[in-house]
C-alpha cells in the first residue's frame, strides 16, 4: 500500500476518485487533466489503477460493457492504527 | 480547401439508431438509401443546417466488435456532439431515459458528459463556452 501511495500520479488518481464512485478509465483520465492539470496517457492511468487495485485502494466492476472504478479507503485505516493521532494538550 | 463532410459511428441496429439520433437527440434525417442485404446508407445532420453528416453505419464487420468493446470498456466515446446547454440537455435526456455514463463535468472553457447511444457506442456531449 505504501508503494501504491508513493507516486504523486496515483495519489492524484485517488483524489479524482473522491469526486464520485464508479468512474471509467476515460473519466479518470479526463478529470486528471481537467481538475489537476495532469496529462497522462490512458495506458499510464490504467497501469496506475492496476497498482492501486492490487493494494486494495481501488475496486472495479463491470457495469454493462464499461469497467468502473471506485475508491476504497479501507486499507488507509492501517496508517491511523499504526501511527495514532495524539490529542493535542 | 478540404472540409469534413461525413463522419461515422458503427451502430448495432440502424432503425433503432435513427430513432435515437433523431427523436431523442434531435438531429435530422438526411440520406436513407437501400444498400441491399438489409443495409442502408443512413445519415443524420444538424437541425436546419446542411453540411456535415453523421453516417449510422452497420456494425457487422468482424473488426467492429473487438474495437468497440475495447473503447466502451474504458469508457471512451466514439464521437463528440456539441450542445448549447449541457445541464439542460442532461435534464431533458435523462427524462427521456438516456443513460449518462458520465454526468456533466465542468472544466471552465468546456463542460462534457458521456451518454450511451443504445446501439453500441458512448457519445460525448460538449458545451464550449466563451
Amino acid at each position: 500500500m505504501y508503494d501504491a501511495l508513493a507516486a504523486p500520479a496515483r495519489r492524484a488518481i485517488l483524489d479524482v476518485l473522491t469526486v464520485r464512485d464508479d468512474q471509467s478509465l476515460f473519466e479518470i483520465t479526463t478529470r486528471l487533466l481537467g481538475d489537476h492539470g495532469i496529462s497522462l496517457t490512458r495506458q499510464a492511468v490504467s497501469q496506475h489503477l492496476a497498482v492501486l487495485e492490487e493494494a486494495g485502494l481501488v475496486s472495479s466492476r463491470r457495469h454493462g460493457r464499461t469497467r468502473l472504478h471506485t475508491l476504497d479507503t479501507g486499507p488507509l485505516r492501517e496508517i491511523a492504527r499504526r501511527w495514532p493521532t495524539k490529542e493535542s494538550s | 480547401m478540404i472540409r469534413i463532410h461525413l463522419a461515422s459511428v458503427f451502430v448495432d441496429d440502424q432503425a433503432k439508431a435513427l430513432d435515437f439520433y433523431t427523436r431523442v437527440l434531435g438531429l435530422e434525417p438526411r440520406q436513407d438509401i437501400d444498400m441491399g442485404d438489409g443495409n442502408r446508407w443512413l445519415t443524420v445532420g444538424n437541425p436546419g443546417a446542411p453540411g456535415v453528416e453523421l453516417l449510422l453505419e452497420p456494425s457487422a464487420h468482424p473488426a467492429v466488435g473487438p474495437f468497440r468493446d475495447a473503447l466502451v470498456g474504458d469508457g471512451i466515446p466514439a464521437t463528440q456532439l456539441a450542445v448549447d446547454d449541457l445541464d439542460a440537455e442532461h435534464e431533458r435526456l435523462t427524462g427521456l431515459g438516456v443513460t449518462f455514463v458520465q454526468p456533466p463535468m465542468d472544466f471552465g472553457p468546456v463542460a462534457v458528459a458521456v451518454i450511451d447511444d443504445t446501439v453500441g457506442n458512448l457519445i460525448q456531449l460538449a458545451q464550449l463556452k466563451g
